[in-house]
């Protein structure tokens, strides 16, 4: 038993890690992660699924003001939405996503139809992504309770 | 010739308008054209030269009188005079001497003959006296040879008669014979010679014909010079009367401009200064040129080129004046041209060069913007970390010696991020970006405050002494944060230089300093707050008994990086920014911050400052600002109190940091279990994933449960109308719970949610304690995502505090309006009321008493009159920006629109912990 709480707490640790690295989250999710405490011990979770619960809802609404058949692109509304998403993955350490909305903020300002839509697909691809890999870590996280050991904290540098 | 030239010239020419002189047509024209007048009487000469040749040049029936009345004209003549004079008396020489050769010639062969008819009395009766100049002598001559020759014949008869030897004379007479004919052949050719010289003396003999040669070339000269030159010449008479003028343009008949004055000619500008021109120069006698320009109806607008000088008659009386004048419009239009171009050129390079300034200063700028936001990001973020992370680790379990480690960890952490705000302050004062603060403040608290501070973590044996002169008033107006500033630096140097004895600060009152006076302006200008107070000068003294710092070293004591030697600053460490920094503060305020110090004795630190007194009425409002320290020391007449002392007190409980708000921290702490229930009501199976949570608060149409509104105790009204007779408690208690709302911006009503303060609301009923309640401070968080509510929300709660929430600058101003805070976090970039045009109107409030501003910027004046009860707060309340560290939400910016700080986003545990520590005391 304790050899699979050692091993999935090494593989925990090196998911954390590996997420770092490939620049999926940056220091503000270890933020995050310090202020779950016994008070909240879920606040992390909770924080996230918040997080990608607006990225459904902006990206669907970035997407449609982007869309052409309804006539004029409003850049404004665009623009709106990728700075909410922009604060949000900010807040959260969604390093990547943010890294996207910077520009896609940039396009947005120039109208850069293109740009946008482009920005708006990868933004897509990466919020999923990101969701995905968060899930199978708090998957591990879960196993790990499970299994009765303690999540470890992980140092990042 | 140049004296002829002169003469023409006074003849002829007039001023103004004119045309060609000598034209192919001026044989026609010339009586129109010019004024052509037989000169009379003694210029016969003239006349005829003038005249005969071509009526080129004018002359006006006044002319002969003016050549005989002026000087020039009798200086002309006699010059011609004179020439004619000494060529004819060259001729005459010339003549003269001729003569005498010829008298001479004849004298000798007269000579001869006598001697010849003494010698032979028979030759005597031979009539030989003829006149040489005869015109006849030739022939008679001639004829008398003839004869003579007849008389030889008969003579040599007569000599044959009478004398017995015939052939003897007769010899005789053949040789004389030759010798007269030698003789006569001698006097014919004198004669010859003589009538040659005759001719020449003939040709000599013609000086009119030569002057008029002369003058025929002068005229010519004249001719080819004046020919195309755009001028004008004239000669006016004492009253400005044109007698005479020449124009190569005339644009007016000789009739229209003869006898008349220019005014009387022409009008328009320019024609009275003309004639107040020539008049001047008539008057005083002096030749002299202007430049000037004429708009007459006539030729338009024109600048001419005057010279003027006045004419005098033999008697040196003044007669009249000679005026030329020449069109200089294109010159005048192009020098003006080349002035204006030259000027422009000095403005554009003044321009170039002021702009030069700008982009420099401006380069400066934000190079140094960049340094303040390198600085903060690069290294204040990590090391912020560091010694977060340090402290962290000392409350967990460790051994004496990992203790001891980390004490100097953190101390030297602490060390290094004091200097780079030391950086970044001295940066902020230099570009200008520090804003000075008017809050009240009591001076006396603030002396103690900072003497207790250091004796908190004082390790020396250290008397801190802290004496105020009864005059100080109780309160004044300044930026407190800055003067507390300097004094814990100044103080901490002071206790850092000084091994035994005391330190301590003296407050006194002065009269105004002499350098004040001469900046009594500029001091005048930070007098623009409302308040009515009058001016304060403070003297305040931090003295030691230190090392003292050697004279030769006070001069860059106050210099950047700077310590009194290298030596201390091995010794004692520090960054030598800390004085920079006060002595920049202490001007910025306006005073002036000075230094007398004796090595090994001590050294004084004095500042000047100006300070408004305050109306002594409203202490309560200050009493946040220094709740920390009532708390601490329970001191009842803190506010007249003149002497305090800290006697060496080793191993103070304080020993270890800035002050803590250990009052506030159980309420957070029992507050705590709020979020539970929150984290509950979303995910409330822990075996659910983010997946499913996610699906969960979908289906509850947002993460808050609101079961919990239900069930809680307490009912938390859509509006504060109901508590609004409460007391302050019950306000924050209230706002707390309304503005925690978490509004929808896409159904656009405003939801009122407590699920948070329900439950901490219950707890503090229960604790039901006053005093923390009041001193617990409340915090104001103005933002729109959600997410970054949550997080912030979850940090403020780590730290020990609860905030309201706003969801845009409306709702801010309403809270604002609702309830008294001591902090603001505002969001800069949010629908609705962005966060930079809130605080300006918060701003306005504060300074006007009325959401006036507010109202007409389209906030619901509804929401804003209700709750006028409200007593305002008189104090400033400082509002903290977020910003998303763009370019379109600068720092500056922020400062610009009234905001006291920034926090750049994202928002981290540590950034708001130094912002509280700031702002809350």
């Amino acid at each position: 038993m304790d050899a699979l709480i050692t091993q999935l707490q090494r593989q925990f640790r090196d998911y954390t890690i590996s997420l770092y690295q490939q620049g999926f989250l940056d220091d503000q999710f270890t933020e995050l992660k310090k202020l779950q405490d016994d008070g909240s011990p879920d606040f992390v979770a909770e924080v996230l699924t918040l997080f990608f619960e607006d990225c459904v809802k902006l990206i669907s609404n970035m997407a449609r003001a982007l869309d052409q058949t309804t006539g004029n692109v409003d850049y404004s509304k665009v623009g709106a939405s990728v700075h909410q998403l922009k604060g949000s993955s900010s807040s959260v350490g969604a390093k990547r996503v943010k890294a996207l909305c910077v520009s896609f903020k940039d396009y947005c300002d120039t109208q850069n139809f293109e740009g946008c839509v482009r920005c708006l697909q990868q933004v897509d691809i990466e919020y999923k992504t990101l969701k995905t890999k968060l899930q199978d870590l708090f998957n591990l996280e879960k196993q790990i309770i499970q299994a009765g050991g303690r999540v470890p904290q992980v140092d990042i540098n | 010739m140049v004296c002829e030239m002169e003469t023409d010239q006074i003849e002829e020419m007039d001023v103004e308008v004119l045309s060609s002189m000598w034209p192919d047509d001026v044989g026609t024209e010339a009586d129109k054209q010019f004024n052509v007048e037989k000169p009379a009487g003694d210029l016969d000469m003239l006349k005829e030269v003038t005249i005969k040749e071509e009526p080129t040049i004018a002359d006006l029936t006044k002319l002969p009188e003016l050549l005989n009345s002026t000087h020039q004209g009798t200086s002309q003549i006699t010059n011609l005079v004179k020439q004619w004079n000494y060529m004819h008396d060259n001729a005459s020489r010339l003549l003269r001497e001729e003569l005498l050769n010829l008298d001479r010639q004849r004298e000798e062969a007269e000579a001869k003959e006598l001697k010849i008819i003494e010698d032979y009395k028979f030759e005597s009766n031979e009539p030989e006296n003829v006149p040489v100049l005869d015109e006849t002598s030739d022939l008679f001559r001639k004829f008398r040879q003839k004869k003579r020759d007849v008389l030889v014949d008969r003579k040599k008869i007569e000599i044959n008669e009478e004398f017995d030897t015939v052939a003897y004379w007769k010899q005789k007479a053949l040789s004389l014979e030759k010798m007269l004919e030698a003789s006569t052949q001698r006097e014919r050719r004198l004669i010859e010679k003589l009538h040659e010289s005759l001719k020449t003396m003939e040709s000599h003999a013609a000086p009119v014909q030569e002057l008029t040669e002369n003058l025929k070339r002068a005229e010519g000269f004249l001719h080819f010079i004046l020919q195309n030159a755009p001028i004008v010449m004239g000669h006016q008479d004492k009253d400005l009367r044109y007698l005479f003028i020449y124009n190569k343009y005339p644009s007016l008949r000789e009739q229209d401009i003869l006898g008349k004055t220019d005014v009387e000619i022409f009008h328009g500008g320019g024609v009275k200064e003309s004639e107040d021109f020539k008049r001047e120069v008539l008057e005083r006698g002096k030749a002299s040129k202007r430049e000037i320009t004429f708009t007459t109806d006539l030729f338009g607008s024109k600048t001419f080129l005057i010279y003027v000088e006045p004419v005098y008659n033999k008697a040196g009386e003044k007669i009249g004046i000679n005026y030329m004048g020449m069109e200089v419009t294109d010159q005048v239009v192009k020098r003006e041209k080349m002035a204006k171009l030259r000027e422009d050129n000095a403005v554009r390079k003044a321009m170039e060069s002021e702009l030069n300034k700008t982009i420099h200063i401006t380069e400066e700028t934000m190079r140094a913007k960049q340094m303040l936001a390198t600085m903060s990001h690069e290294i204040r973020s990590p090391l912020s970390g560091v010694v977060g992370m340090a402290e962290i680790l000392s409350t967990t379990k460790l051994d004496k010696e990992q203790r001891q480690l980390l004490n100097v960890m953190i101390s030297s952490g602490d060390l290094v991020l004091q200097l780079i705000n030391d950086i970044l302050d001295l940066s902020k004062v230099e570009s200008g970006v520090m804003k000075l603060e008017a809050t009240k403040f009591r001076p006396r608290e603030v002396v103690k405050h900072v003497l207790q501070t250091a004796a908190a973590s004082l390790k020396k044996s250290l008397t801190l002494e802290g004496n105020i002169t009864d005059d100080v008033p109780i309160e004044v107006v300044g930026d407190v944060l800055r003067i507390r500033q300097i004094l814990t630096n100044l103080i901490s140097n002071a206790i850092k230089f000084t091994h035994e004895g005391q330190v301590g600060i003296k407050l006194q009152v002065i009269s105004e300093p002499s350098f004040a006076r001469e900046n009594a302006l500029n001091a005048g200008a930070d007098e623009d707050n409302g308040l009515t107070e009058t001016s304060v000068w403070i003297r305040c003294d931090v003295y030691d008994t230190g090392i003292g710092i050697p004279e030769n070293a006070i001069p860059c004591l106050f210099k950047k990086y700077m310590q009194a030697s290298t030596d201390h600053a091995r010794k004692y460490g520090g960054t030598g920014l800390g004085l920079a920094i006060c002595k920049q503060l202490v001007e910025l305020m306006g005073g002036q911050l000075t230094v007398t110090s004796r090595v090994n004795e001590g050294s004084i630190f004095t500042f000047i400052l100006p300070y408004k007194v305050a109306t002594s009425d409203d202490y309560s409002d200050d009493q946040d600002e220094f709740s920390d320290m009532t708390d601490h020391q329970s001191e009842p007449d803190d506010t007249t109190e003149g002497y305090f002392q800290f006697k060496p007190l080793l191993g103070s409980i304080y020993s270890n940091g800035g002050p803590v708000n250990g009052n506030d921290f159980l309420p957070h702490k029992v507050m705590l279990t709020s979020p539970v229930k929150l984290i509950n009501g979303l995910v409330a199976d822990p075996s659910n994933n983010t997946e499913q949570s996610e699906t969960v608060q979908v289906e509850n149409g947002g993460y808050v449960d609101e079961s919990k509104l239900e069930t809680s105790s307490v009912h938390c009204p859509e509006s504060a109308h109901q508590y609004e007779n409460g007391n302050g408690r019950c306000f924050s208690k209230e706002s707390e719970s309304c503005s925690s709302s978490q509004a929808s911006s896409e159904s656009g009503t405003l939801e009122m949610e407590s699920e948070l303060t329900v439950s901490s609301q219950r707890e503090e009923e229960k604790a039901d304690t006053d005093l923390k309640e009041t001193s617990k401070p409340k915090i104001l968080l103005v933002e729109d995502n959600k997410i970054n509510i949550m997080v912030a929300k979850s940090m403020m709660k780590q730290l020990g505090h609860t905030m309201d929430i706003a969801n845009n600058g409306v709702e801010a101003i309403n809270a604002i309006n609702r309830s008294s805070y001591d902090l603001v976090l505002m969001d800069v970039c949010m629908p609705v009321l962005d966060g930079l045009k809130a605080t300006r109107l918060i701003r306005s409030y504060e300074e006007s008493g009325n959401w006036n501003a507010a109202i007409e910027a389209g906030v619901d004046k509804k929401t804003l009159e209700n709750d006028q009860v409200c007593v305002r707060s008189t104090n400033r309340l400082p509002i903290i920006a977020m910003t998303a560290n763009t370019l379109a939400e600068s720092s500056e910016e922020c400062y610009a629109n009234g905001m006291d700080s920034f926090i750049s986003k994202p928002v981290t545990l540590q950034k708001l912990r130094e912002c509280l520590q700031q702002y809350l005391h």
